[in-house]
């Protein structure tokens, strides 16, 4: 199992990076020809960046357009991210002392993360015409990301694995010197779905993580009759 | 009105979302370009007879698209099915019709594109929900592709600022590349190329047309107030829609600017050449439609030696002078071809190149250089309507929000009755007429007429609160839909108006000049 698990997560780390990598420069080379912000827009750089910041942290859109998915999506993402900032300490050896004293707070989040979740999954089967915008991948998603808040949480609070066996595992993947994973099935079960949200992730739904740092209406600065924006391929029928 | 085929909304006590009624409006379409049509603006003529051939080329133009255009490739990967959007369209609140959620419009070409440029929809597409592109599946997109104006307020609301609006563009496009064009438009565009204006008014119909109103306008007011064109070395060159020189309301605000010209003493000219401020390229999504119509605009500049230029009172017009002329024509500051060089040279860097003629009143009016009698507006209680493009997608002044204060600046400077509609149906959520963006047109009338519902009901408040009996707009479309539309909804035609009406109501013209 161990050596299973080393394969899986070396090919889930390499699929996340890799993709991710070819998809963000991928968005990053197609050329914005217009100047299209959703006004009222920042006229500065600085103004942009503060705009995506409130999208990013405190999802700004989301929250003028729908309380509740607001309510449900935030709380999932919040949790999400302090869970996943309490996992660090399961990668690096000598963990240091914020790392520690934001480790109840990670603890706890898996809850909001998992609440989040729930509500969001329930949207799914009780609003009409969330269901109907519904596919079965949007489903999916929910169960893995439930499934791994619930495994996770339930090795925090329910049936303790040895945490230490589990970082000296990932350490040494880390070092390419693979040390024994501790037999637990819940533990199975969680590192598999992560697996398979890092390996899904460049080719799904998730690709809204960096698409929203490169949707032309958030990140453009209104300037347009201060600039012009022409494209590549917009230069070339100049010369024409 | 007994003859329509279909219901018109009940106003609603509480403003609760549709219950869907899938396939509401799938019946609505309009009406098809014909070869001719396609041909005069080089789109191939019609459908080809064997499918694959379309199919194949659609697909082909989506994929040139999508390495062209970064916010469709941006938007076909980052939606999550949220569902922040869904209540949000005038014509999904209008019509019920499921498709007409910002979303589940937008599925229509994203299925499509996982299926053919993503591995999820290639090797599952059950899952992902991906299909394959059928003769049913673009006719839908004939359908609802044309059910949408454009208005962006779906993107208001998307968590990742996803734009219907460009969706529908590249949409649109792909179905003028096959020979799907749409009558309305492509026809419009055509008249643009041939004869300069979206009316195909020649010449010497305007120089008729402009001379009637200097006259009309001297019986009313005694004042020899010009309405010039063609004039070599004007100061302003005014750019407007081509419905303002004939259609009512529209006419008011055409011979409110001549007055502002005259009050300020500002040399001006309308060009023949570039009589029309409207752009139907916007509408049909294709980058060197609109190009080629943008072009005008600067020939006659050059032409005329002008050292200004202003936008009349149409919204998809000043969305694209606003935000995409100075890429398109090199109006704006930046340009380094020859053209465009020389024009920034002719042109007066003390003033935003274009401007619209609400920031070149407004900006009078703070100089002092214009007086109103206000209480010549006394019979009027006004409300304001943003425009769509106006609204969320250029801006006037020096700063954000420019837009939604320097238009009632101007009617509270010039009438003393004001009142807003509710806050969440105006400024950048403000409810889209149901005309924009290329629908105006009569085949698609009950789509128009459902989708200026939220804005029917917000009007029909401050009418009965306030007693407004004048909504002032500025935005062509806008006026042409409402005084076919507002009827249906109880009220009376001339209830709309231009901001540049009640201008020329309350104006002093003086005799000094």
């Amino acid at each position: 199992m161990t050596t299973f698990f080393a394969i899986l997560f070396y090919l889930a780390f390499a699929i996340l990076v890799v993709g991710l990598a070819y998809k963000i420069y991928d968005f990053a080379r197609t050329p914005a020809p217009l100047s299209i912000p959703t006004t009222p827009a920042p006229t500065t750089t600085a103004g942009v960046a503060f705009r995506l910041a409130r999208e990013v942290v405190l999802f700004e859109s989301l929250f003028k357009g729908n309380l509740w998915i607001w309510l449900f999506g935030w709380m999932f993402h919040m949790g999400l991210f302090l869970v996943l900032i309490r996992h660090l300490r399961y990668f690096i050896s000598d963990v240091p002392a914020w790392l520690v004293f934001i480790q109840p707070f990670g603890k706890y989040a898996a809850f909001m993360m998992v609440a989040g979740l729930a509500g969001l999954w329930a949207r799914r089967f009780l609003v009409e015409r969330i269901r109907y915008i519904t596919t079965p991948s949007d489903h999916l998603w929910l169960v893995v990301l439930i499934g791994i808040g619930i495994t996770g949480a339930g090795m925090t609070f329910v049936s303790h694995v040895d945490v230490v066996a589990v970082k000296a595992f990932f350490l040494g993947l880390m070092r390419f010197d693979i040390q024994p994973l501790p037999d637990h099935p819940a533990l199975y079960i969680h590192l598999i779905l992560v697996a398979l949200l890092m390996i899904l992730f460049p080719f799904s739904k998730l690709l809204h993580a960096p698409g929203v740092f490169f949707s032309p209406t958030r990140n453009q600065a209104d300037t347009p009759r201060e600039k012009r924006h022409l494209a590549p391929w917009a230069a070339q029928i100049e010369k024409s | 009105m007994a003859d329509l085929e279909f219901q018109i909304p009940k106003y609603r006590e509480y403003p609760e979302v549709p219950v869907l009624q899938p396939g509401a409006m799938a019946h609505s379409h309009p009406h098809v370009a014909s070869e001719k049509i396609q041909e005069a603006i080089g789109f191939q003529g019609k459908l080809d007879d064997d499918w694959q051939i379309t199919h194949d080329k659609a697909i082909a133009k989506f994929g040139e698209l999508l390495g062209k255009y970064r916010s469709l490739k941006v938007f076909m990967d980052a939606c999550v099915h949220c569902g922040s959007c869904t209540d949000k369209c005038h014509y999904f609140i209008g019509t019920s019709d499921p498709k007409n959620m910002p979303v589940a419009r937008q599925e229509l070409m994203r299925s499509v594109y996982r299926r053919y440029f993503t591995f999820a929809g290639k090797l599952f597409p059950g899952l992902v929900g991906a299909k394959d592109l059928t003769r049913e599946l673009l006719d839908e997109w004939y359908s609802y592709f044309w059910q949408c104006s454009e208005c962006r307020r779906c993107s208001v609301f998307c968590p990742y600022g996803i734009d219907t609006a460009e969706v529908t563009m590249a949409a649109r496009h792909i179905l003028d590349t096959v020979g799907y064009g749409q009558k309305y438009s492509n026809e419009i565009i055509g008249k643009v190329y041939k004869i300069g204006n979206n009316l195909g008014l020649p010449g010497p119909a305007l120089e008729d047309t402009l001379q009637g109103l200097e006259e009309d306008v001297k019986e009313d007011t005694g004042v020899d107030v010009k309405y010039p064109l063609d004039v070599q070395g004007a100061e302003v060159l005014l750019v407007t829609p081509s419905a303002d020189f004939f259609a009512e309301p529209h006419i008011e605000s055409l011979i409110g600017y001549g007055k502002v010209f005259h009050a300020a003493g500002i040399s001006w000219t309308l060009s023949s050449h570039a009589s029309e401020a409207g752009n139907f390229g916007l509408f049909n999504g294709s980058y060197e439609t609109m190009r080629k119509v943008a072009m005008r605009i600067r020939e006659a500049a050059l032409e005329l030696g002008v050292k200004r230029i202003v936008v009349g009172e149409c919204g998809h017009a000043w969305r694209v002078a606003y935000a995409f002329w100075n890429t398109l024509n090199g109006v704006g500051a930046g340009g380094n071809d020859p053209f465009s060089i020389e024009l920034q040279k002719q042109l007066d860097p003390r003033y935003p190149q274009p401007s619209h003629i609400c920031e070149f009143t407004w900006d009078l009016i703070q100089q002092g250089r214009l007086k109103f009698d206000k209480e010549a507006n006394d019979h009027r209680v006004i409300t304001f309507h943003d425009s769509c493009n106006v609204a969320r997608a250029s801006r006037m002044g020096g700063y954000p929000g420019g837009q939604f204060e320097i238009p009632r600046n101007i009617i509270k400077a010039v009438a003393n009755k004001f009142v807003d509609m509710a806050p969440e149906t105006i400024r950048e959520v403000t409810y889209c007429c149901g005309g924009g963006g290329g629908i105006l047109t009569d085949e698609l009338i009950e789509a128009r007429i459902k989708g200026a519902f939220p804005r029917m009901e917000a009007l029909q408040q401050v009418v009965e609160r306030h007693g407004v009996n004048f909504m002032a707009t500025i935005c062509a479309i806008c006026k042409a839909q409402f005084t076919k539309v507002l009827p249906y909804y109880g009220f009376n035609m001339r209830l709309v108006g231009g901001v540049h009406q009640l201008v020329s109501t309350a104006i002093r013209l003086g005799n000094e000049h």
